[in-house]
Formats: C-alpha cells, sequence, structure tokens
C-alpha cells in the first residue's frame, strides 16, 4: 500500500465540542485506508513546514472521503479548523499500519483526543464489542455515533456524565471481561491499560503518537522504545510513523 | 541541448541535486514517491561502525521557518546498513554518497576503512552534528582538529571524501581551510545551527535533549553568505545546503559557489522537494538560456 501525497477537497467542517472539529475531506485515499492509520495534513502557512499526523476517524470508500476528528493544540490545528467546504488542503497518507482485526469479545477504550480512531475501527470489527469513552466533562463526542456499533460506557473525569473516573474504573466497575483490547489515548491512561491487560492476560494493542517531522519512516524522529531489537533500526526502537502508530502493548515502552 | 552535469571531487552527477543527510534514510521510504534516479546523489543517514539508538523523544520541534531536531545519529550500524540500504540504493541510476559518524577516530576510520571495498561513489564525514557529545561536534570546531581526522579519514578512504562543516563556529572559512590542508576533495556545509526551544505551557525544553539543529528556511540567508564565504576561501568543490525549499533557493547557493546542492527539511514538508528541484532546475536553466549549469556555479562574486 503506498502512501502519496496529494491535494483533497474539504467536503464539510463542524465543531463537534469546544476546540474539537470534525473534517470530512474528499480523497481517493479513502479507497485504501484502513482503521488505525492517520493521515499527514500541511499547513497552508510557509512558516509551519511539518505536516500535522492525524487519526482517521471515518472512512467512505464509495464517496472516497475520509473524516478526520483533531483537537486545536496549537497554530497548525487551528488553522485547520477555518477551513471550510470546497478548500483545498494538501494531505500525505494513508500512512502507518492499522489496527489488527482480531478477538471474539473486545474493548474499544478511547480516551479524549484518542476516541476518534476508535470509531471506524468499531463500525469495521466484526467482534462482541464494548466501547468505553473516556471524556474530560460532559461533551461527549462522538459517544452517539458508537451507539449503533457496540454497547458504549462513559466515564468523564469531572463526573459530568457516566462514571466519574476513567476508562478502567468503567471495566472494573462493572465487571466488563474481554479478550483483545484497543486502546488510544493519553499515555497514563494507556499505561494504565498495559498494567491492566498483564494482570487479567488480555491481549493490549494500543495506538501511540510522537512528534513527527517525515511521516514516513525516514528521519526517525518519532520513535518508542520496545523490548525486543527491532529489525529495521537494529536498536531497541521502532518508528511509530512507519512501523505503528499501533502496536502490541507488551511489545513497547510508552 | 542543456547540460545539467556537475563533477564533485571526480565523480559525475546527473544533476547537482542530492539529500541532505538524515532526512531521506537511505531512500526506500521517499522512493515510493520520489523517482531517485531523477536525483544527482542520494546521501545516507549517517552511519557508525556500530549501531547507535540515538537520543530519547521528543527529538524534534517546529518553529517559525524552520525546525529542530535531535535525533541523536540512530543508526543500524555498518552491518545491516551495507547489507540491506546499499544493495537498495544499487538499483538506481543515482550516485551513493555514504555519510558517516563516529565517537573517536578509530570509529570513522572503521567505517570508512568497511566501506573501501562497498559499491559506494562518495563518503561524507560528518565532523559537525551538534547532537552528539562525543565525536560529531566534538571534531568539527577546531581547525587542528578538523585538519587531522580530514587526514586520518583520507589515509583510508578509497572513496572521495566531503567533509561537512559545522556553522556553529566563529569563522567557517578557518574550518574550510584546514580541511583543505587535511586533504578533503570536497566540502559540505552548513550542518544545523544548534538551537533552544521552550514549551512554556509545559515549562520545559521541546527536546528530550534540549538543544538541537536548526534546519529549514529560518536558516538558508546564513547558509548561503557561508557558502559564498568558503567558495573564496578554498578551491575545493561544495555541497551547498541549509533551508533550501525549492529550485530558486538551490539556484542561489549555485551561484553562491557550490558546485552541488543538499536538499534536507524540505523533504518533510513536500516529499517531492528533491525532484520537484531538479525540474525546477532545468525550468531556468531553459528560462535565462543557460547551456551549460556550470556557467551558474559561483557566477556571483562582487
Amino acid at each position: 500500500m503506498a502512501q502519496k501525497k496529494e491535494t483533497a477537497v474539504v467536503y464539510s467542517q463542524e465543531e463537534l465540542a469546544p476546540g474539537i472539529f470534525s473534517l470530512w475531506i474528499t480523497t481517493g485515499m479513502a479507497k485504501e485506508a484502513r482503521p488505525g492509520q492517520f493521515i499527514a495534513v500541511y499547513c497552508r502557512d510557509g512558516s509551519r513546514l511539518l505536516p500535522r499526523p492525524i487519526s482517521i476517524c471515518e472512512i467512505d470508500p464509495e464517496e472516497e472521503r475520509l473524516r478526520l476528528v483533531y483537537r486545536i493544540a496549537g497554530a497548525g490545528t487551528e488553522e485547520f479548523s477555518s477551513l471550510v467546504s470546497g478548500d483545498p488542503v494538501e494531505i500525505m497518507g494513508p500512512l502507518g499500519n492499522g489496527f489488527p482485526m482480531e478477538g471474539e469479545n473486545v474493548f474499544l477504550i478511547g480516551g479524549g483526543i484518542g476516541i476518534p480512531p476508535m470509531l471506524e475501527l468499531a463500525k469495521q470489527l466484526n467482534s462482541e464489542k464494548q466501547i468505553i469513552l473516556g471524556y474530560r466533562d460532559s461533551h461527549l463526542f462522538l459517544r452517539d455515533e458508537f451507539e449503533s456499533c457496540g454497547e458504549v460506557f462513559v466515564a468523564t473525569e469531572d463526573g459530568s456524565a457516566g462514571v466519574k473516573g476513567n476508562v478502567l474504573d468503567v471495566i472494573r466497575g462493572e465487571g466488563l471481561t474481554a479478550d483483545v483490547m484497543y486502546a488510544c489515548g493519553p499515555a497514563p491512561m494507556l499505561r494504565a491499560l498495559k498494567e491492566y491487560a498483564r494482570e487479567q492476560g488480555i491481549r493490549l494493542y494500543v495506538s501511540l503518537e510522537e512528534r513527527m517531522a517525515c511521516g514516513v519512516g525516514a528521519c526517525l524522529a518519532c520513535v518508542c522504545r520496545t523490548r525486543e531489537k527491532d529489525a529495521h533500526s537494529n536498536v531497541n526502537n521502532r518508528r511509530i510513523c512507519k512501523d505503528g502508530p499501533v502496536f502490541a502493548a507488551e511489545e513497547v515502552e510508552f | 541541448m542543456r547540460r545539467t552535469e556537475v563533477s564533485l571531487a571526480g565523480v559525475t552527477l546527473k544533476n547537482p541535486v542530492m539529500t541532505a543527510s538524515g532526512t531521506f534514510g537511505s531512500g526506500a521510504e521517499y522512493s515510493e514517491m520520489v523517482d531517485l534516479n531523477r536525483l544527482g546523489a542520494v546521501v545516507t543517514k549517517g552511519v557508525a561502525n556500530v549501531p547507535w539508538p540515538g537520543n530519547p523523544t521528543p527529538r524534534i520541534a517546529e518553529v517559525y521557518g524552520g525546525m529542530l531536531n535531535a535525533i541523536g545519529l540512530q543508526n543500524p550500524g555498518f552491518e545491516v546498513f551495507a547489507a540491506r540500504d546499499i544493495p537498495f540504493l544499487r538499483q538506481f541510476d543515482t550516485r551513493i554518497v555514504v555519510n558517516v559518524c563516529g565517537k573517536t577516530t578509530e570509529d570513522y576510520v572503521d567505517v570508512v576503512e568497511k566501506l573501501s571495498d562497498q559499491p559506494v561513489d562518495l563518503l561524507e564525514i560528518n565532523i559537525s552534528c551538534p547532537n552528539v557529545k562525543e565525536g560529531g561536534i566534538a571534531f568539527g570546531q577546531n581547525p587542528k582538529a578538523v585538519e587531522a581526522i580530514t587526514r586520518e579519514v583520507k589515509r583510508h578512504a578509497a572513496q572521495p571524501v566531503i567533509m561537512k562543516l559545522s556553522p556553529n563556529v566563529t569563522d567557517i572559512t578557518e574550518m574550510a581551510r584546514a580541511a583543505e590542508a587535511g586533504g578533503a576533495d570536497a566540502l559540505s556545509l552548513i550542518n544545523t545551527l544548534t538551537g533552544m526551544k521552550i514549551d512554556i505551557h509545559k515549562r520545559t525544553f521541546a527536546l528530550a535533549n534540549r538543544t538541537g539543529g536548526l534546519s529549514g528556511p529560518a536558516v538558508k540567508p546564513v547558509a548561503v553568505r557561508m557558502v559564498y564565504q568558503t567558495a573564496q576561501a578554498v578551491a575545493l568543490p561544495i555541497v551547498g545546503m541549509g533551508g533550501i525549499m525549492t529550485a530558486d533557493d538551490a539556484i542561489e547557493f549555485l551561484l553562491a559557489g557550490a558546485t552541488a546542492v543538499a536538499v534536507g527539511t524540505a523533504n518533510f514538508h513536500n516529499p517531492r522537494a528533491t525532484q520537484e528541484i531538479v525540474e525546477g532546475i532545468e525550468a531556468y536553466m531553459d528560462r535565462y538560456g543557460v547551456e551549460d549549469i556550470r556557467e551558474l556555479i559561483g557566477a556571483v562574486r562582487q
């Protein structure tokens, strides 16, 4: 599957929650993209050189559209939030490897801006799915869209919706069980899940993020430490953009 | 019929456009988007005699008009490089320049000797990486050390040697003359400028290494000036680099005195940058009726 750079066209954009935007773009990449892959989005302002890696939230191969749901984290994503229908946008992708599609009874776990990549996975995975979403507050972006894919549980940090606490509080509190877990979210959440997966003997796949430059595996900026020596790097490092962003949790440090 | 070939230390490049070490791997990742046959040369990521793990992350940070990197010369070591990357590059009709890094003189010599029977065209010796404490920059900021390492590398090298110079010095021409005195066949400049970024929200350094090398269009005027000064100071051919994003930028370096140019950070902004720069240089030659690209090299003097 070859990645390429091309000019996509904005189909629509809306703000889902304060600072959280949903951007649909029209691109031929929708025909080959898989859940868990990401797109590099370039800024129009030439002072911002590096593309922003954004996970794919939904794939519509028939209409040739991809949905990117992102949070404004700086000037680059601020620029993206001003894109409107019909605007051209330079992208490269699809990048990285997607999620493996395995497990009979799975947890899909998203924390904050780690929630979006879980949506396409939820749509495509033919398993019994329990979807656990962790939010800061009652702005439960994308929650309703998961409802048709499986049973949805919500945790909020401030207790304004669902269980007060984090995703593990939901799993433990509800006595949920699974044979495979998929997770994307902040590093402390992923570390806690890794420990839980180890205790329970559950296979865990995590989607990682790191500051990226090239996005294609050449510059070695976005590496993570690995338990075993990696065949490509010949050291204990793997490239998140090229070899990930999804890894079996026990193989990497984060 | 326009002529784009240039000669770099006796090696003919089909055009003066090369990749800048560290930004292009060994070409495999970019070969899906760039026709490597169109490039004058591919300069590999630095290779050491043994694998290096590099620095902790974050290793990069964007800054206005540029970026900082502190990768720390992560590389798989000579053996993997020779078994995998050289055969890959040999499939293409382009010159192969191997960038060599080390912590001690012996390390550099070890790699250079191992490369002596390898089918590569040129060696680029990195004595200017700002991100590793030993080696790298330690050799590049003192003219006596530059001359000594150049001489030692030359004594063992089978291929022509390009010494890659640091801009983090008071007078780069002093280093250029030292490399020339040591027997260098060519020079490349500039490596990155040491910089720092602070994350004001987290109140920490943006890079785990605290400092990193600044590259991208922000450094280009400094690089053009240093290439110009160096071209006046030594008789060696120069590979000019530093913030080249477009063919116009590349032509500026040629006019300042570079025989060839290297494209680095631009690859991150536009993965097809190298090939587009080759095409843009050809268009410039057609527009101004330049029949031989060598007419441009060092054409701006007074």
